[in-house]
């Protein structure tokens, strides 16, 4: 990703502006376009705040939106380094979510500790599947993953749908299972904030891709082919098996998503039950710089917009929208290399601009 | 099982999958034109809502649906430019820029809607297109069953393929903008302006899937609604993909998909009918099949997705 020789530190600080300043920008945008409506922006940002980090319990419900987000942006960072493009996370997670209801709904009577391990492996492997026929095809006949991972969320929410009407449905007027047992479900970490375990296995998971990342010949692998196909080749990497397999992992990823959903949240699969948290995931992966451990704060930052984006809508009765047309300007100017040089040019040749030297 | 192969071979199925294909096949025009010049067009769902709401926001205000038309076609190419904007002159990747602009138009006309109409649901109704039948070919009996009596952006988009593949595939001007989408280098080496026409081609593009929302919602509806396009501007992308990133491909490709929609959509009436998810299954099924060479060897332009001047960071995805 970082292509000047500038010390490690700089490179960091650089890239956490560049994110900061895309956030930043976006609500800006988004305060000009609250005061064109007739809103007041400061009542509008204010709520926003308080229905997101103003007590504990609006910072619970901000972390209980971070969570699936947590995963899904980890996925997409980890395709990324890998320089592959999962937009499939959020099939990864429908399959990934139904197969872990169903495990979950197969085993009453088992340990909690058994049958909630039991239900994760099977939403991974669920994901892991979902992710990795794009990556195998792509290693394979080229088909651009971009695409195919498209096309794929469209068959994963269909099929799901299909199985829960035809198989699965609970008794009623929702295309839902049934409740999972109580046995299955992630205990809470903090008792009454719906906040459960799976913000520890997210947590967890972070560790792991970092040190994969930093310390395993497979995760060298993954940077290689990420900065250079052609070198990772010539370097002796398997870059077909590598590239089926950085999609199969990304799958199992964003598969958790799902799983962690359902056991700690819903309880039970509902079809369509996901508002998007796999493209939200993109923009996590993108304002985090694709780097694992920049993840939490991404994750939080979306979550917070969601969580405060509601109470915006609750108590200064602006519609929660706005946050969707935030998150799709953080898109466009945290992926916009040309902003920061646009802005750099205006102010002129800064430390920064030096260390850059060079480079476009 | 018989009775639902019956329908796919009624004549009004294929009537209303005429109708259902042309905002997908608008669309898919659009993304073969943005990418023979080079540039991933992610972002056509957004180019569909924008067109929409924009059709409807001004019938609304003057009463005039041919007036949304033209709104549709400025929001279009708006969206077009917002487009070029990041993928070309700020060096976004190309994915990401499409993916975002996707996001930020379905935030913004949802918005728009609650903001102006106090609804998140639908906008009050408008006039809609005018219906129009065509004075030889309503005489003939099929045919008149077939194209008889559709919203005119229907014929436009028949006539439009045909047209836009002679403008990519037999003029000067098409050629130029195909070589830009295979070589910029040489394009730029034999004086052709490499990012100004990708500008232009932008813009069209933009005017082209605009329509598509304006189809969408003035021809077949007369309203906006939120997400209305609910995900054409994908299946658009994938018609282009389908077609091989021709015009005519893409709207056979999209008529295709939509006759999956329409049998889907008749078979519900019948007493036993097929399972409506796994219909709709089809067009993505199909396109994933395409795109791994199973049906067909496909090819993109071969610099789609590289900025020009290329970056100096090897191994963007």
């Amino acid at each position: 990703m970082s292509d000047g020789k500038a010390p490690a530190a700089w490179a960091w600080l650089r890239e956490l502006l560049v994110s900061l300043g895309a956030v930043a920008l976006a609500l800006l945008v988004g305060a000009g376009l609250l005061a064109l409506a007739g809103y007041n922006v400061a009542d509008a940002y204010v709520s926003l705040y308080q229905g997101s980090f103003g007590n504990i319990y609006s910072l619970a419900d901000t972390l209980l939106n971070a969570i699936p987000l947590l995963f899904t942006g980890l996925a997409v960072a980890f395709a990324f380094r890998g320089g592959l493009f999962n937009i499939g996370t959020e099939g990864q997670l429908y399959v990934a979510a139904l197969a872990t209801a169903l495990v979950a709904l197969a085993l009453p009577g088992w340990p909690s500790v058994l049958v909630i391990t039991a239900a994760l492996l099977a939403g991974a492997a669920a994901g892991a599947a979902w992710g990795f026929v794009p990556g195998f095809l792509k290693a394979r006949t080229g088909a651009h993953e971009v695409i195919t991972t498209i096309m794929l969320n469209y068959v994963a929410i269909l099929l799901t749908t299909h199985l829960v009407k035809t198989q699965f449905k609970a008794p009623g007027p929702v295309d839902q299972t049934a409740l999972i047992p109580a046995a299955a479900r992630l205990p809470e970490l903090i008792a009454t904030t719906r906040l459960t375990w799976a913000i520890v296995i997210a947590i967890a998971l972070i560790a792991l891709v970092d040190w994969v990342l930093r310390r395993s010949a497979w995760g060298m692998d993954v940077e290689l082919l990420g900065q250079n196909p052609e070198a990772a080749a010539y370097a002796g990497v398997p870059v077909q098996a590598r590239v089926a397999m950085i999609m199969a992992v990304s799958g199992a990823i964003a598969g958790l998503a799902g799983s962690t959903l359902v056991l700690g949240v819903l309880h039970r699969f509902i079809t369509n039950f996901s508002p998007g948290y796999g493209f939200t995931g993109i923009a996590v992966a993108l304002v985090a710089r694709t780097r694992p451990w920049g993840i939490v704060p991404a994750a939080v930052l979306f979550g917070a917009l969601q969580a405060g984006g509601l109470s915006m809508q609750l108590f200064a009765r602006i519609p929660s929208d706005l946050m969707t047309v935030v998150q799709g300007l953080v898109i466009l100017f945290v992926a916009a290399p040309g902003l920061v040089t646009l802005f750099r040019r205006r102010a002129g040749k800064t430390g920064m601009a030096l260390e850059r030297e060079g480079t476009r | 099982m018989s009775d639902a192969w019956d329908v796919i071979f009624q004549i009004n199925t294929l009537t209303a999958a005429l109708r259902l294909a042309t905002p997908i096949a608008l669309a898919a025009m659009a993304g073969t034109l943005s990418e023979r010049a080079g540039i991933v067009n992610i972002g056509l769902e957004g180019k569909l809502l924008a067109g929409a709401w924009a059709a409807v926001y001004v019938t609304y205000v003057t009463g005039n649906p041919w007036l949304g038309v033209l709104a549709a076609v400025a929001a279009g190419m708006l969206v077009g430019l917002l487009l070029g904007l990041f993928a070309i002159r700020l060096r976004a990747d190309h994915v990401v820029a499409g993916v975002g602009i996707n996001i930020l138009l379905l935030g913004l006309t949802t918005w728009l809607m609650q903001v102006i109409w106090g609804s998140r649901g639908t906008s009050p109704t408008v006039t809609p297109l005018p219906r129009w039948s065509i004075p030889i070919v309503r005489d003939i009996p099929v045919l008149e069953e077939l194209v008889g009596s559709h919203a005119p952006l229907v014929y436009f988009t028949l006539l439009a393929a045909p047209l836009l593949w002679v403008v990519l595939f037999r003029t000067p001007a098409g050629l130029r903008l195909r070589m830009i989408g295979e070589h910029p280098e040489a394009a730029d080496t034999v004086g052709i302006p490499v990012h100004r026409t990708q500008y232009l081609t932008l813009l069209a593009a933009g005017a082209l899937a605009a329509l598509g929302g304006a189809q969408l919602a003035l021809g077949d509806l007369a309203w906006f609604s939120q997400n209305m396009s609910a995900g054409r501007g994908y299946m658009a992308l994938a018609a282009n993909v389908f077609g091989q990133w021709n015009p005519i491909g893409s709207l056979l490709a999209a008529l295709l998909f939509a006759l999956t929609d329409a049998v889907q959509m008749r078979i519900q009436t019948l007493p036993n009918p097929w399972p409506t998810e796994l219909v709709q299954m089809l067009p993505y099924l199909l396109t994933v099949l395409v795109l791994s060479g199973a049906v067909k060897r496909s090819r993109p332009p071969a610099a789609l997705g590289r900025h020009y001047p290329p970056d100096h960071s090897a191994g963007a995805p």
